[in-house]
């Protein structure tokens, strides 16, 4: 997720814009859409319920889309020239994490890639990217695929996420085909007897899924989700809160065109044999990265006391030498506490080390701390 | 004892010399769950419009202003520990500070409880 500037021009809407306003959401634009950023009980509520039962958030602002190609090899060589990750050994019903890279190894955005358990739909894969980014990144692709590989946009769909520890004993009972899928495990189902494609996934540290429906059945979705009594509507402030707490970057905020897949943290999501070949924008700087170790890091911090350091919070040393920037950070409510990560120079980067964070010209103490933190529950 | 309210949602309720500070139950509202108040040093001078403390909510930080001129003679440390007090009684429990006033004529230009209604409905 990334958030634009505010501009003139009229907010978008998604198929569940009424379901929200129905609900009593504070409302706010974000990324050109008019989204929920709270329901009347408040982030903490929200975050809380999203960590001891079963949160439902919409995020059908998200951009879906497709690359169609001729079969798997073809879409996915062509995928793989502009990310790090390894697509032509993705497995049948599997989904990925990886990024739009630019030719300097930044990060042009994030995105979820999969592959469909269908051998009928051999050569497609499905992509979810960034909503304030969406444009930016087809046109990129579009610019830069073969002939023989098309991006299909899919903006007839939304995207539902169903997060927690109940979530999956929830979507169960409405799909029973859904209990033994594995953490970014994807299936082509019928939820609450609507189609849906689902995906073992989210963006809060916790087991559940994310639903893709089309637009017109997205209601339909949310209704029966939410009727149990386990799921409560989540929005975009709890969301932000639960994906700090689990160490998830942010695009726009911890990643940027400015930072690599290296110094970002995501090493892991750039698999052994695209390390070794390269072949994807930046490959020279990112496999020097992976070798020399980058000269900047993303790290988690934990200020001492209560008071959040927040977004563009200066990183010093203990005797006042500035070695980095706070990219997110506010209050953690699994936490209790105010977290934060952002970037610092390699040799203060290790987990332990004491740094200031100055709040408001105060320097409070700091320690890089290891990240997720709230520990991850995904369903292994 | 009168209770004026700024544009900026803080409220001062006067008693004799002096004023407690807080922010409104409409302001405690729209900032959600308060998670962090820094609050001034017992001492400090402050000019009317001039930083008295700030709000932290799980999503952002937010100043609170000195609604009139005077000097910190008290701070709500209750605050410290439990932040959340300010959504649960804004008006009560929940106040920030206490300033000895320099110039009470400077109430004048507050807006009255009936007023400041008014104009939360207005903005609302």
């Amino acid at each position: 997720m990334a958030e634009q500037a505010h501009s003139d021009e009229p907010l978008l809407v998604t198929p569940l814009h009424a379901e929200h306003v129905s609900l009593g959401a504070r409302m706010v634009p974000f990324a050109g859409y008019d989204m929920p950023v709270q329901y009347p009980t408040g982030i903490m509520t929200e975050h809380n319920w999203t960590r001891e039962h079963a949160g439902l958030f919409d995020v059908s602002h998200m951009g879906q889309a497709l690359l169609v190609g001729p079969d798997h090899e073809t879409t996915a060589k062509a995928l793989e020239a502009l990310v790090p990750a390894d697509i032509v050994n993705l497995k049948p019903g599997q989904q990925r994490y990886s990024q739009l890279l630019s030719d300097d190894g930044g990060i042009l955005d994030d995105l979820m890639v999969t592959r469909s358990a269908d051998p009928a739909d051999d050569g497609k894969l499905i992509l979810v990217v960034n909503a304030s980014m969406k444009e930016a990144d087809y046109a990129h692709m579009q610019a830069r695929l073969p002939a023989n590989v098309k991006l299909v946009r899919a903006d007839d769909r939304a995207l539902l996420a169903i997060q927690g520890p109940k979530a999956a004993e929830v979507v169960a009972r409405l799909a029973p085909d859904t209990a033994d899928m594995a953490f970014m495990a994807v299936k082509a189902t019928k939820v609450a007897g609507l189609d849906v494609h689902l995906s073992r996934s989210g963006y809060t540290g916790e087991d559940g899924y994310e639903i893709s429906v089309k637009d017109k059945d997205a209601v339909a979705l949310w209704r029966a989700l939410l009727a149990d009594p386990e799921v409560k509507a989540i929005g975009l402030g709890a969301r932000d809160s639960l994906r700090l707490e689990a160490g998830l970057c942010l695009y726009g905020h911890d990643i940027d065109t400015t930072t690599s897949p290296i110094e970002g943290g995501l090493i892991w999501s750039i698999q052994k044999r695209r390390r070794e070949e390269g072949g994807f924008p930046g490959a020279a700087r990112i496999q020097r990265e992976i070798k020399e170790g980058a000269s900047r890091v993303r790290v988690g911090l934990k200020p001492e006391g209560r008071a959040p350091a927040r977004e563009g919070t200066v990183i010093t040393t203990p005797d006042g030498r500035e070695v980095g920037i706070v990219t997110s950070g506010g209050f953690g409510p699994t936490v209790n506490g105010p977290v934060a990560m952002g970037y610092v120079s390699k040799d203060v980067s290790a987990v332990g080390t004491d740094l200031h964070l100055v709040v408001r010209g105060k320097p409070i103490p700091a320690k890089v701390a290891a990240m997720p933190f709230a520990p991850h529950r995904y369903k292994r | 004892m009168t209770t004026r309210y700024t544009k900026d949602h803080e409220y001062i309720r006067v008693e004799g010399d002096s004023g407690v500070v807080g922010i409104s139950d409409y302001a405690q509202s729209a900032l959600g769950d308060v998670v962090f108040v820094e609050l001034p040093a017992v001492g400090k001078t402050l000019a009317k419009g001039a930083e008295a403390a700030v709000v932290e909510s799980v999503k952002a930080a937010s100043e609170v202003y000195a609604p009139v001129s005077g000097e910190v003679v008290e701070v709500n440390s209750v605050l410290e520990d439990a932040p959340g007090t300010v959504n649960e009684d804004a008006a009560g429990r929940g106040w920030f500070l206490k300033l000895r006033l320099t110039n009470p004529s400077e109430l004048d230009g507050l807006m009255t409880e009936e007023q400041y209604q008014e104009f939360v409905k207005s903005i609302s």
